[in-house]
């Protein structure tokens, strides 16, 4: 178990104005880190950094050893922008395989293959041709996650991968991260509104609020005091 | 018809009129290219901010007597391109604002320059409007091209051709989701950068023919009609392709034809085909 990011008294926010702070933090190999939190707690603001799409305003965020930027896969919240853009499936699928390019101007043939395989698994195979404006917000929400996969190697980062999915969505949603972090080792570190999966599917908490309120293991987490004040507020399932 | 068709015989034995056509459709092949981009990058502007700096640039390189105008206008668009995108991600002054600062600070200081040379030049104030509406709205006259103009815009179609091609599927991953590219490693500040020089350079190789108010429209519409019926990045780029060649040829042709000035013949051909296209995907909604 390697660690491969390390927070040190990062502190997050926008010109003049701290969202978070004194974030500390390790995520290691094979982790699957849950970051919980109530809104503009400065969850996704973390995740953006972490990604570099935004500099911390103090501390350090580093990326040990084994892992590097290329290596990393990334859902992001829709933006405005992408809900009108013509654009097909399998088009928007393979450009996840970019950071695998390098220099090279065009896609292999194992990339191709690899966005094949990774629409199959999310089951949007039939979608391939059809035009990515056209789809259901839960379809949208598959073709970026399968995105996400075919960019992630070693770590995958995601934004609230939930939002707009009905129950059932949501469940096979995730189960497919489930296995992705057990199955292919793939590190996981999400963002989150639901307790309950929380709870359930991670190995660690993060939970922030100003500033770090909690950060351990998930049994750790249940039974510290900041854990059950929010389970019980957001209706969190203790006993699985 | 047939008298139509022997004018156009005519025409066409003349240098300068095949020589136009080779430009107009160089030109409207590299300007359709990157429209889809800027659309929805949301850089419609930048395109039309970029061609009035263009028109400044142009009236330093008149006052300077500059025998080639492109030494001087090629580099100072550039320049401002990359300004124009690095004001995009400042949040001092904001992007739009920037952008219409710019282009109507080159547009006011370009017609001043342009009136000032020519009173020391001793020309009289007819002249200068002529020049400033043929570099506004393009020559109204297509047979002015030299045989040099014709070459850089052949060097030039090539380099922005060659480029889009082998930057075609980075062109659409930092267009599709810039901050998923940057986020996975790739560099989308750089692709960026090459995105602004590009157009850059598009708006400068087509100043001279369809004037730089024109060339948004060249930029631009061919992209919105595409998008109007076809549902993939790479069939919306090949129709605007396709599109802008027709309108170009056509715009050419008529404007041989019916004397009109080639710029705005061309960019109405554009704006028929888009209402053809809206009215198309309007119908092809309705049926289903």
């Amino acid at each position: 178990m390697s660690i491969l990011l390390r927070c040190e008294n990062v502190s997050l926010g926008y010109e003049g104005s701290v969202v978070t702070k004194d974030l500390n933090f390790t995520v290691s190999s094979g982790d699957y880190l849950c970051i919980v939190g109530e809104n503009g707690s400065g969850k996704s603001t973390l995740i953006k950094a972490l990604l570099g799409l935004k500099p911390q305003l103090s501390g350090n965020i580093t990326f040990c050893g084994e892992v590097s930027k290329n290596e990393i896969g990334y859902l992001p919240q829709q933006t405005m922008v992408q809900r009108d853009f013509p654009a097909s499936v399998q088009e928007i699928v393979l450009s996840g395989c970019m950071n695998r390019c390098g220099l090279r101007p065009f896609y292999s043939r194992e990339e191709k293959k690899l966005a094949k395989d990774m629409m199959k698994r999310l089951e949007i195979t039939d979608l391939e041709k059809r035009c990515y404006r056209e789809l259901s917000g839960g379809q949208q929400q598959r073709v970026l996650l399968a995105r996400a996969l075919c960019s992630a190697r070693k770590m995958i980062l995601l934004d609230e991968p939930i939002t707009g999915l009905d129950p059932k969505a949501a469940n096979e949603m995730y189960e497919l991260i489930a296995g992705l972090n057990q199955k292919d080792g793939i590190t996981v570190i999400m963002v989150s509104h639901d307790m309950n999966a929380a709870v359930r599917y991670a190995t660690h908490i993060l939970h922030v609020g100003g500033k770090q309120l909690f950060f351990g293991t998930k049994e750790d987490y249940m039974t510290s005091k900041t854990g059950q004040a929010f389970l019980s507020v957001m209706g969190g399932d203790e006993d699985e | 018809m047939s008298e139509v068709f022997d004018k156009l015989h005519m025409y066409f034995q003349l240098p300068s009129v095949r020589y136009a056509m080779i430009v107009g459709l160089l030109i409207a092949l590299c300007s359709s290219l990157l429209g889809v981009t800027l659309v929805m990058k949301r850089f419609s502007f930048i395109g039309d901010g970029l061609s009035h700096v263009a028109f400044g640039a142009m009236a330093v390189a008149t006052i300077t007597g500059i025998t080639n105008n492109m030494l001087i206008i090629m580099p100072v668009t550039i320049i401002s391109a990359v300004l124009l995108l690095r004001t995009g991600q400042n949040t001092k002054i904001k992007g739009d604002a920037a952008v219409a600062m710019i282009s109507v600070g080159a547009l006011a200081l370009g017609y001043m320059l342009m009136n000032i040379a020519s009173q020391k030049g001793g020309r009289t104030s007819s002249n200068v409007s002529a020049d400033v509406c043929s570099t506004l709205f393009g020559s109204t006259s297509i047979l002015t091209l030299s045989p040099a103009d014709v070459w850089i815009c052949i060097v030039m179609s090539v380099i922005v051709v060659t480029v889009f091609l082998v930057f075609y599927n980075k062109i659409f991953a930092v267009t599709f989701d810039e901050n998923f590219a940057k986020a996975t490693g790739v560099r989308s500040d750089m692709y960026n950068l090459l995105i602004a020089v590009v157009i850059a350079v598009i708006i400068v190789i087509a100043m001279n023919f369809v004037g730089s108010l024109l060339i948004s429209a060249l930029i631009i519409f061919p992209a919105l009609s595409a998008m109007r019926l076809f549902k993939s990045f790479r069939s919306v780029i090949i129709c605007s392709v396709v599109i802008s060649l027709i309108c170009a040829g056509l715009g050419i042709i008529v404007s041989i034809l019916a004397g009109t000035p080639v710029g705005s013949t061309i960019v109405t051909a554009d704006i028929t085909v888009f209402f053809i296209f809206s009215l198309l995907s309007f119908i092809t909604k309705k049926g289903r």
